[in-house]
């Protein structure tokens, strides 16, 4: 183990891990030569690795995109970023008509490319600079998603991304880049053959979220503890192929479903969560109605005030489990 | 608008349709071009009789009087480099030799057709002959064309990647984005417009305010030709000085070949109704421009052919042609666990 080790200096370290040990691989996107874009996840990447395989790009999400999956195509392995998810919608065809589906429709090899989309929120930053998508592209077939919420997934699940021969969706969230742990050292890691984690045991109530949501789960599960309430908290890590097992098998046990996320209420991962836990068990495994605690269903506000009521909280989730038990 | 940033006289199918200028080539090779651009002639035609008869079901877009561009390009090409083609992609597979049982397995529908019968006719794929992929999303193959050029320079042995795209691909935003990627980062591709003056419906006079794509070409600083896309000898010469250029590192380079589609946007009818402007007497004047003929007649005019050799080759393609179809016909379906066990590459044993 090592001294403690942020979330963003975790992605770093998957970088040079990476651009280390697999002449294949190379990252490209905006501001990758810049400091501030991608803050420390990304510092100095170009100068250690050469800016022939840290390329920073003309403002063109959709041909960055393109061009990393055609790059995918004929033996390369390359990361896209986009410093901001909101702007990754520009290259929503190459995403989602061309990565995910080359495979299947063509019946040939699947792009062997990793597009990391950063969710950078509050701050006043509003509708166009705040958006968690992770939802919209979960829903498409053949386009994998992950989402870390510890350091050591912001490492692994990056790793594991970009060794994937399948095209892979990493999201990770700037509100987590100062949590820290502790972690063993890299090694490879095979995408396919990972799961959501429990990462604290419980009896009364299941709490499933991914990412940021994961944080939101673990502080009010503190909270609870305090009143004598055992939660237990399942990390998804994976929204796309979802893996509802975890997530069954402790709602049997406890009898209580709250699903937490990120984005948007309607079709979105906390229905899909709930969704996969009620076709799976019989009604009589719950003990109370399953909830979910998202954002509203509306754009980003800027003010202050109201991004205060926008983004869920760990209140809000204590509350929710409280009313849950009360039931 | 100068004059020089229109197509002017290649626009007109009154014009360039005389013979060929042959003189240098080898007799071997123009018989070569000439079976080719006969096989995509024919195997095309082959398509359009089965949507006609209801066997192929599938959007099937015929690319009849196109054919030379395909060969012209693909003679300046080698099986490592990367091709990538759009919804009207039959004579960019069969120039580079994809196979024609697997395109009729795949427009059937079949698990031994090029796509695995994934597919159908927009979707070809043929590696093992360079021929990267084809997609229906107009433009969205430019900008991975651009990828597999940067691949081919990090690999640095010389390879360059082709997207071919028409008129109305650079309509579509990804291509400025693209031609600029390339520019600035000298990338081995060669972009290919087959200007056949019309998307779907809509002649490019309704659509740009010029019928020249080049000057995009020009405004990304990228050298480019424009050139009669109905004369092999034309395609093969600028296809060749820009991939040698580009091999060589000199980045990328733009071809816009004009041509016309004698068919409709998609199936095998002429579309003169459907057409915006599309009028039979301009159809039959490009027909007379026609690539095939005009190879042919240059061939029997220098007397390296007959009409009589020339009719024996025709029977001799529309033979194979037709065995591709009979054994196309009789190929099995993919297994219905294709559905989903295609979706995500098989798991690794690492």
């Amino acid at each position: 183990m090592s001294a403690p080790v942020s979330y963003a200096e975790a992605i770093l370290q998957a970088f040079r891990y990476l651009l280390g040990n697999y002449p294949e691989v190379f990252a490209i996107g905006q501001g990758l030569w810049s400091p501030w874009y991608v803050g420390a996840s990304m510092k100095d990447l170009d100068k250690e690795f050469g800016q022939a395989r840290v390329i920073d790009t003309p403002i063109s999400e959709l041909a960055t995109t393109g061009a990393a999956i055609g790059a995918s195509l004929n033996g390369y392995r390359p990361i896209v970023i986009h410093p901001r998810m909101d702007f990754m919608v520009l290259a929503t065809d190459q995403i989602v008509n061309q990565a995910a589906k080359w495979r299947h429709m063509l019946g040939g090899k699947s792009p062997a490319v990793t597009i990391r989309g950063i969710v950078n929120r509050g701050g006043e930053q509003g509708a166009q600079h705040s958006q968690a998508l992770h939802a919209w592209y979960a829903h498409v077939p053949g386009l994998r998603v992950v989402m870390p919420a510890t350091p050591e997934d912001a490492r692994d699940l990056l790793i594991a991304a970009t060794l994937c021969d399948d095209p892979v969706l990493y999201i990770d969230d700037r509100w987590l880049y100062d949590l820290s742990a502790e972690m063993p050292p890299p090694g490879p890691i095979d995408l396919t053959t990972q799961l959501p984690k429990v990462l604290r045991v419980g009896t009364d109530i299941t709490l499933v979220a991914a990412s940021y949501s994961v944080t939101l789960a673990r502080k009010a599960a503190e909270v609870l503890a305090k009143k004598g309430v055992s939660a237990e908290v399942i990390d998804l890590r994976i929204v796309n192929p979802l893996d509802h097992g975890t997530t069954c098998a402790s709602v049997k046990k406890t009898g209580r479903l709250l699903a937490i996320d990120g984005g948007w209420r309607t079709c979105g991962l906390a229905g899909e969560i709930i969704a996969g836990a009620v076709e799976s068990l019989p009604p009589s495994a719950f003990r109370a109605r399953p909830r979910r605690i998202t954002l509203p269903d509306a754009p980003a506000p800027t003010s202050k005030l109201l991004e205060k009521v926008y983004y869920p909280n760990t209140e809000r989730v204590v509350a929710a489990v409280e009313e849950m038990l009360a039931e | 608008m100068t004059e020089s940033q229109r197509l002017g006289p290649l626009a007109d199918p009154a014009q360039f349709t005389d013979a060929l200028n042959i003189a240098g080539y080898a007799a071997d090779d123009l018989k070569r071009l000439l079976r080719a651009m006969l096989t995509i002639r024919f195997a095309e035609e082959a398509v359009a009789d089965l949507v006609e008869t209801g066997e192929a079901v599938c959007p099937c877009h015929l690319g009849i009087g196109q054919e030379a561009i395909a060969v012209g390009v693909s003679s300046a090409l080698r099986r490592t480099d990367r091709v990538y083609g759009n919804h009207r992609s039959h004579s960019h597979y069969l120039a580079l030799g994809g196979e024609l049982f697997a395109m009729y397995a795949e427009i059937l529908g079949r698990k031994t057709g090029a796509s695995q019968g994934m597919g159908g006719s927009m979707h070809l794929y043929a590696p093992e002959v360079g021929f990267s992929g084809s997609v229906p999303i107009v433009g969205a193959t430019i900008p991975i064309a651009v990828g597999a050029g940067l691949a081919a320079k990090m690999d640095g042995k010389g390879d360059v990647a082709v997207t071919y795209f028409g008129d109305g691909a650079c309509e579509e935003g990804v291509v400025h984005e693209s031609l600029n990627m390339a520019a600035v980062y000298k990338l081995p591709v060669l972009f290919v417009c087959e200007n056949n003056l019309y998307a779907s419906h809509l002649d490019i006079g309704l659509r740009q305010p010029s019928d020249s794509t080049a000057r995009f070409a020009k405004a990304h600083s990228i050298p480019y030709r424009v050139i009669d896309g109905n004369d092999v000898t034309a395609v093969i010469k600028a296809a060749g000085e820009l991939v040698k250029a580009a091999r060589e590192g000199g980045g990328p380079g733009f071809l816009e070949a004009v041509t016309f589609r004698w068919r409709g946007h998609v199936g095998p009818k002429e579309d003169i109704d459907v057409g915006v402007r599309r009028k039979p007497e301009i159809l039959a004047a490009w027909r007379h421009r026609d690539p095939v003929r005009r190879l042919r007649d240059s061939m029997i005019e220098a007397d390296l052919v007959t009409s009589v050799d020339v009719e024996k080759t025709c029977a001799d393609i529309k033979c194979t042609v037709a065995k591709a179809v009979a054994n196309a016909r009789k190929a099995d379906y993919p297994g219905t666990n294709a559905l989903l066990d295609l979706v995500y590459a098989p798991r690794r044993h690492q």
